[in-house]
């Protein structure tokens, strides 16, 4: 439990292994149009009750990422490399069936839409029932009286009744947390949540963001939530990686990141949000250009066509080198080749022009 | 629920109402003259006229429908002269309610052809519909599973070289190889199952395989088609997320959502084929609805037609409902009422 991760002694927290090790982790796909580079090198760490916010453009590899960790990629169609290392076990190398009894039971996910990712024809309850059987061998009854209290434990009213409810009968919101109570009714150490909030509206949103905080507490989760929304991140991450071409671009945590960026494309994210503490001009900031074909990376760096400070680098390192993902301060490492004191320099610079 | 029933019911019995009307008309407007046919040699106008008289016929087209409409709920008695019915009782037949009319071509009671008839298309329907589901659904299943591989792509053709061919070209076939040269098969006949079972069952298989090759081809098209559009869905997603078996994935989401329209076309085929297979029941010589209906409109037999195409009529419209409802209870986003 919680209890574990807060030691006395930070220095054996730091030499225990972390609960979960992505190592190199590369997820390619052969098509007849090319090999898709989904995911190129990712790596990351993540201890109970910490969460770490995956970020990026759509076609950035950040469900792929979440995907091969629940093993859920067919072996025929992806080709995985690389370490998952959750509690010591290299979910890579292990049994298919081994992995199947990790999901849903040590690891669970939360979808993007949950009337699409919820069966139809069978009721809510029945799926609840169906994921804690499927781990457990109890009776129905014990299932159903179980899938009850989750029901309640996500906020939903009535849960006696709406048990016996179909998806289609509830609100987006409300799906949403019996999506969730599907997700946790099995006590996961692990919880991944896919854009759980993209498809709901704002205050849902909130909703939704401070239940998933208030049980993270309650069990003492690790959470990993992949989104494009920055406040999301914002409000629930501890760390952040950021993703583009299939790569992390930046990593660190979201304090480090959001207020000391160090790499041109988590600038022109936080500078396109539009923002209500500054003036309003008449347009928005967008980064120009469009996301790399995972198939046809651009050469070098994968920003780089349309980054806008490549001539602070000299000759054309941009265009024909791949940057390293390098430390710049303590626990944030970014990809870039622009020098760093320059970097911050820039970024100051643009903080204070801005109106 | 019990009243989208009731509402339905009420709809079908005006449909029903309107098809026997139609096809009263059409028949009544055309060219044979059933009291021609039916006087027997040496035939004046005045015999003629007389026949016309006794089977009915020279009253006017409305009063010959309101009377048959009429005979469904209570008996009639051919011919319908109390005259004659008192000083020739043994020469009136008594047709006790539902009466479907009196075939005067062949002198019989149409209840009593039909009660002959249907047996035989029933056998023919059902055994050839257990075999079309098992086979034609559960391959359908197999080519959706192994797809893009060689099981796959074969099930596929040969569905397409049977599904091409005309019912009679593989009905001919199967008789022809299957039965007479080959010998792999017995001789199809009809023998009822009360006679003998196991005759009965032999008899059939020719007719069984020929109707359930045709649909089952089609069936595992359809199958494989719905399978595979299920098979990209998220909540198939979801249940293995959840660590859920493959073959739990499979039997209980996957087919469950892909069979529902098949139930639906199933249901309708099934219907139809109630009024019969005309074409694989001349082939193989047996007396069923389908036969009959062809024999019965090549001599203009009215009161059969009328019949039998009210009895198929009903068989379809009722298959409709029950395919309806029975979507409503497999799909529960539906709302019937």
């Amino acid at each position: 439990m919680i209890q574990d991760t807060l030691t006395a002694d930070p220095l054996a927290a730091r030499s225990r292994k972390p609960f979960l090790q992505v190592n190199d982790l590369h997820v390619h796909f052969p098509t007849d149009d090319g090999l898709v580079r989904a995911v190129d090198g990712i790596d990351f760490t993540l201890e109970r009750g910490q969460t770490i916010g995956i970020v990026g453009e759509s076609g950035s590899g950040k469900s792929v990422t979440s995907l091969a960790i629940l093993g859920l990629h067919r072996r025929s169609k992806a080709k995985l490399s690389g370490q998952i290392l959750l509690e010591g076990e290299d979910l890579l190398t292990v049994s298919d069936e081994r992995i199947r009894r990790l999901r849903g039971n040590q690891m669970a996910m939360v979808f993007q839409d949950p009337l699409s990712a919820l069966h139809p024809y069978y009721t809510i309850g029945a799926q609840i029932v169906e994921a804690y059987r499927c781990h457990h061998d109890v009776k129905k009854d014990v299932a159903r009286k179980r899938a009850i209290d989750m029901l309640e434990r996500v906020g939903i009213p009535n849960p006696n009744l709406r048990v016996d409810h179909y998806p289609h009968q509830f609100s987006g919101g409300m799906r949403q947390r019996a999506m969730i109570a599907m997700a946790l009714v099995n006590d996961p150490k692990l919880l991944i949540a896919d854009e759980p909030t993209t498809a709901l509206d704002v205050t849902v949103q909130a909703q939704i963001l401070e239940l998933m905080k208030d049980l993270q507490k309650e069990f003492g989760s690790a959470i990993i939530i992949i989104t494009h929304d920055l406040g999301v991140v914002a409000d629930v991450a501890d760390d952040i990686i950021v993703m583009y071409g299939g790569k992390c671009v930046e990593k660190g945590s979201v304090d480090e990141v959001f207020y000391t960026p160090q790499h041109p494309y988590t600038w022109g994210l936080l500078a396109s949000m539009p923002r209500l503490d500054k003036v309003r001009t008449d347009r928005l900031d967008p980064i120009p250009g469009n996301p790399p074909s995972l198939i046809n990376l651009p050469s070098g760096c994968a920003f780089n066509p349309r980054c806008a400070h490549r001539s602070e680098v000299e000759g054309d390192r941009c265009r024909t080198e791949v940057p390293e993902l390098l430390e710049v301060g303590p626990g944030q490492s970014a990809r870039c080749h622009i020098d760093v004191a320059r970097r911050r320099d820039i970024y100051a610079q643009s903080a204070g022009q801005k109106p | 629920m019990l009243y989208y029933i009731i509402r339905r019911c009420f709809a079908a019995v005006a449909m029903l109402f309107l098809i026997s009307i139609i096809t009263f008309g059409m028949f009544y407007a055309g060219p044979t003259d059933p009291a021609r046919l039916t006087c027997g040699k040496n035939c004046t106008a005045q015999s003629i006229a007389a026949n016309r008289h006794f089977l009915g016929l020279d009253k006017p087209v409305t009063t010959q429908y309101a009377e048959f409409v009429g005979g469904l709920f209570h008996e009639r008695n051919y011919p319908d002269d109390p005259v004659f019915i008192k000083n020739n009782p043994d020469k009136v037949t008594h047709c006790p309610a539902p009466c479907l009319g009196y075939s005067p071509l062949q002198t019989q009671l149409v209840s009593t052809l039909v009660g002959q008839w249907f047996p035989v298309t029933l056998s023919i329907t059902l055994g050839s519909f257990v075999l079309w589901i098992v086979f034609g659904v559960g391959l359908g299943i197999v080519a959706a599973l192994r797809r893009g591989r060689w099981l796959d792509r074969s099930l596929v053709a040969s569905s397409l070289i049977l599904y091409s061919f005309p019912t009679f070209f593989i009905a001919l076939l199967a008789y022809n190889y299957l039965s007479t040269q080959w010998q792999i098969f017995p001789q199809p006949n009809y023998t009822s199952i009360t006679e003998d079972p196991a005759a009965w069952l032999q008899g059939l298989l020719l007719p069984w395989l020929t109707l359930a090759g045709v649909y089952a081809a089609g069936y595992i098209r359809l199958t494989r088609a719905y399978m595979l559009e299920t098979m990209g869905e998220d909540f198939l997603r979801t249940a293995r997320a959840k660590g859920l078996p493959e073959r739990t994935v499979v039997f209980k989401h996957t087919l469950r959502a892909a069979l529902t329209p098949i139930v639906t076309v199933a249901g309708l085929d099934l219907g139809g084929l109630f009024a019969g297979a005309a074409i694989t029941e001349t082939v193989f010589n047996f007396q069923g609805m389908g036969r009959a209906a062809v024999n019965a409109v090549n001599v203009f037999d009215l009161p059969v037609i009328v019949a039998l195409v009210l009895i198929a009529a009903l068989f379809i419209v009722a298959a409709n409902l029950v395919v309806d409802l029975l979507y409503g209870v497999i799909d529960p986003r539906v709302r019937l009422a």
